[in-house]
């Protein structure tokens, strides 16, 4: 039995077999042969062995992820079949080398072809054509490819890190939990677990040098440890605790249908933060009132280039006519920081997270922003649709953003389209300038919704990636407290509403924070919409307001914690 | 038996496009190349089509040569037209 430690990302158990995620060995000698014909068979029986495994895959991820996400597949069968590179393969044979070489060097040899383009997105087809020879060469060196889209019993992952496109083709029903090596809470694995509703031990260091693959392992995400080949007794207690944690999901149920509102009878709205359209189902499924934030970059990423503006309407669309007239908030494109775009092709920076992006990108190359907002504007007639721009540090950015929006708004309706006339039009509240200055913000934004998780890294100047600062990130900083209350008095003040998305919004410390601070909209992770809902149901708004003075002098962090989980914590 | 066409889907033959082209004519017997530039690629090889980087607005010949090739001609024409990759000329 061994304990390895890290960082919880939600709280949970699971228990299942570990999956590694490791880069198979695929290191090989070049050897002179003498049996050609021979070496061609075994060539041709990796490549039909291969052909089985990208049908297999291409199959279940249009399933999974539809038939768009899946092309590549097909582009990669193709790849496989082409006629040329198998002459070219054939050709190889004569110079008398093993399978293994003629096949390194043919792919060599396109791949190279493809990188010496000056065309950037032909540039990327090198990594299909390498991806493909990889799958061959494993066949060849009978090596086994980690192949997680074709996991079909339960697991828990276990790699160095996940990056967007392995978990996009994650099967999500057999996923049970992560464990990786680096991350912290805010990670995209972090994000990933807490969306799927599963625990998540991040930030392990080296537990997938140290985690067998197959070895039965426990995540306990409230102690934060990941339990390897534990004891009969060992396991026999935590399914128990699974068991009753089980029983309380049941139980929070119940408040599917009921309205987000306190003991006193205060009305909030609790809405979820979705990524893409199959989101939505999430967000319904728990009761969401609503979405507060739609982080439209996921319908750019993992792709080779733009989408269009007709792929774009048709997802706003789909969430718009899902929520039936439920308010939904999308957020424009915010790339860059740690959401990069290949195919954008933008120069790396030493400071990404203060450099060219969201915002600042999008007023710089209009072409993509103004794609956008037209393909939103067109799908406005289908729902309730509210449009915040990211990173806004300047007012000038507000009223340039806004601007380009109304131009593309008269532009539709001179052209004969149909836009929304009630949309409303806001912004983040995530750079501390953006919240001292909320009260010039107000007066012109239709709403403001605060983004924690960059607003806490930009006050405290703490990379919220770097671990060995992660005691920095710190929502209940007195600092954050009261730029929180400035951006909601701001807001009240001048009638307008507020609304926080990030992770804060749905923790159990800070939501009586929140409430008492007159926080109009909470969105949050679908899964912890009904726990929250919950939670508010049990506080009475009127005798939070007592000890918010109180909260707003302690004087850090944990006695923030401290005392919110003494007074406000476990009420029954 | 050949045929023209100009290609008007805005990204130009890239990897979803040559991708379907190679896919309506790959049952066939017959041969087929694709004609740009004064350069002629296998019409089955998706890294000949796509290694000719067509643009939109390009001009391309496809011609065919076997049992099937007629058939081979009226299938490819269907499939860029109503997938929007271009237009007869």
């Amino acid at each position: 039995m061994l304990e390895i430690n890290g960082i919880s990302v939600s709280n949970g158990i699971a228990l299942a077999a570990a999956y590694c995620l490791v880069e198979p060995d695929l290191s090989f000698e070049k050897v002179e042969i003498t049996h050609v014909d021979s070496e061609i068979n075994r060539l041709k029986e990796a490549v039909a062995k291969t052909k089985l495994d990208l049908e297999a895959i291409r199959d279940s991820a249009i399933y999974k992820l539809g038939e768009e996400k899946a092309a590549i597949f097909s582009a990669h069968l193709l790849i496989l079949q082409d006629p040329e590179i198998f002459s070219a393969l054939e050709a190889k044979f004569n110079e008398k080398i093993n399978a293994e070489s003629a096949l390194d060097e043919v792919c060599t040899m396109y791949s190279g072809m493809f990188e010496s383009m000056d065309n950037d997105y032909m540039k990327e087809r090198a990594a299909d054509i390498r991806d493909v020879c990889k799958r061959i060469l494993a066949h060849l060196l009978q090596v086994e490819l980690p192949d997680y889209s074709r996991i079909s019993r339960e697991v828990i992952i276990v790699a160095e890190d996940l990056t967007p496109s392995m978990t996009a083709q994650l099967d999500k029903q057999f996923v049970k939990g992560f464990v990786t090596d680096i991350g912290g809470r805010t990670s995209h694995s972090a994000i990933l677990a807490r969306a799927m509703g599963i625990p998540a031990i991040v930030g392990t260091k080296n537990a997938s040098k140290n985690i067998p693959n197959g070895s039965p392992l426990i995540i306990d995400g409230l102690k934060g440890k990941v339990i390897v080949n534990a004891t009969e007794d060992v396991q026999a207690q935590y399914r128990a605790s699974l068991k009753e944690l089980e029983k309380d999901s049941k139980l929070l149920k119940n408040y599917i249908t009921l309205p987000s509102i306190s003991a006193d009878g205060h009305i909030v709205e609790i809405a979820g933060n979705i990524g893409n359209p199959k989101d939505v189902d999430a967000i319904i499924a728990n009761g969401g009132d609503g979405i507060g934030l739609f982080r439209t970059e996921f319908l750019f990423m993992d792709r080779v280039e733009l989408p269009t503006e007709e792929e774009q309407f048709d997802a706003y669309k789909t969430v718009l006519s899902k929520m039936d007239g439920k308010p939904t908030v999308v957020r424009t494109l915010d790339i860059g920081g740690d959401k990069e775009l290949p195919y954008l092709k933008l120069p790396a920076e030493i400071n990404p997270f203060l450099g060219y992006r969201a915002i600042r990108l999008c007023l710089d190359q209009q072409n993509i922003f103004r794609t956008q907002l037209r393909a939103l504007l067109r799908a406005s007639m289908y729902g309730n649709l509210k449009i915040m721009f990211p990173m806004i540090a300047t007012l000038d950015e507000f009223r340039r953003a806004k601007a380009i929006l109304l131009e593309e708004k008269q532009k539709l309706l001179d052209g004969g389209a149909l836009v929304n006339d009630q949309i409303e039009i806001g912004m983040m509240v995530e750079i501390p300038s953006a919240a001292v200055i909320a009260d010039l913000f107000a007066q012109e934004a239709d709403f403001l919704s605060i983004g924690t998780n960059d607003l806490i890294q930009y006050t405290l100047a703490a990379d919220r990636m770097n671990e060995k600062i992660s005691y920095l990130y710190q929502p209940y900083h007195p600092a954050v407290l009261r730029l929180i209350k400035m951006v909601i008095d701001a807001a009240h003040n001048h009638g307008k509403w507020v609304g926080m998305c990030g992770e804060m919004a749905g923790d159990e410390v800070a939501i009586p924070i929140l409430l008492a601070l007159g926080l109009d909209e909470f969105s949050m992770s679908p899964l912890s919409i009904l726990k929250t809902r919950g939670q508010i149901a049990k506080l009475n708004k009127d005798q939070l307001n007592d000890h918010l003075e109180h909260i707003l002098q302690l004087k850090t962090s944990i006695e923030v914690e401290h005392y919110v989980k003494k007074y406000f914590l476990n009420l029954k | 038996m050949e045929k023209s066409f100009k290609i008007t889907t805005s990204e130009g033959l890239h990897a979803r496009p040559a991708t379907l082209l190679v896919s309506s004519v790959s049952p066939f017997t017959a041969s087929v190349e694709l004609l740009y530039n004064n350069k002629s690629v296998n019409l089955k090889s998706i890294m000949g089509v796509m290694a000719q980087a067509i643009p939109v607005g390009a001009l391309v010949t496809i011609s065919a040569n076997g049992a099937d090739a007629e058939e081979l001609i009226s299938k490819v024409t269907e499939v860029i037209i109503s997938q929007g990759l271009g237009e007869e000329c």
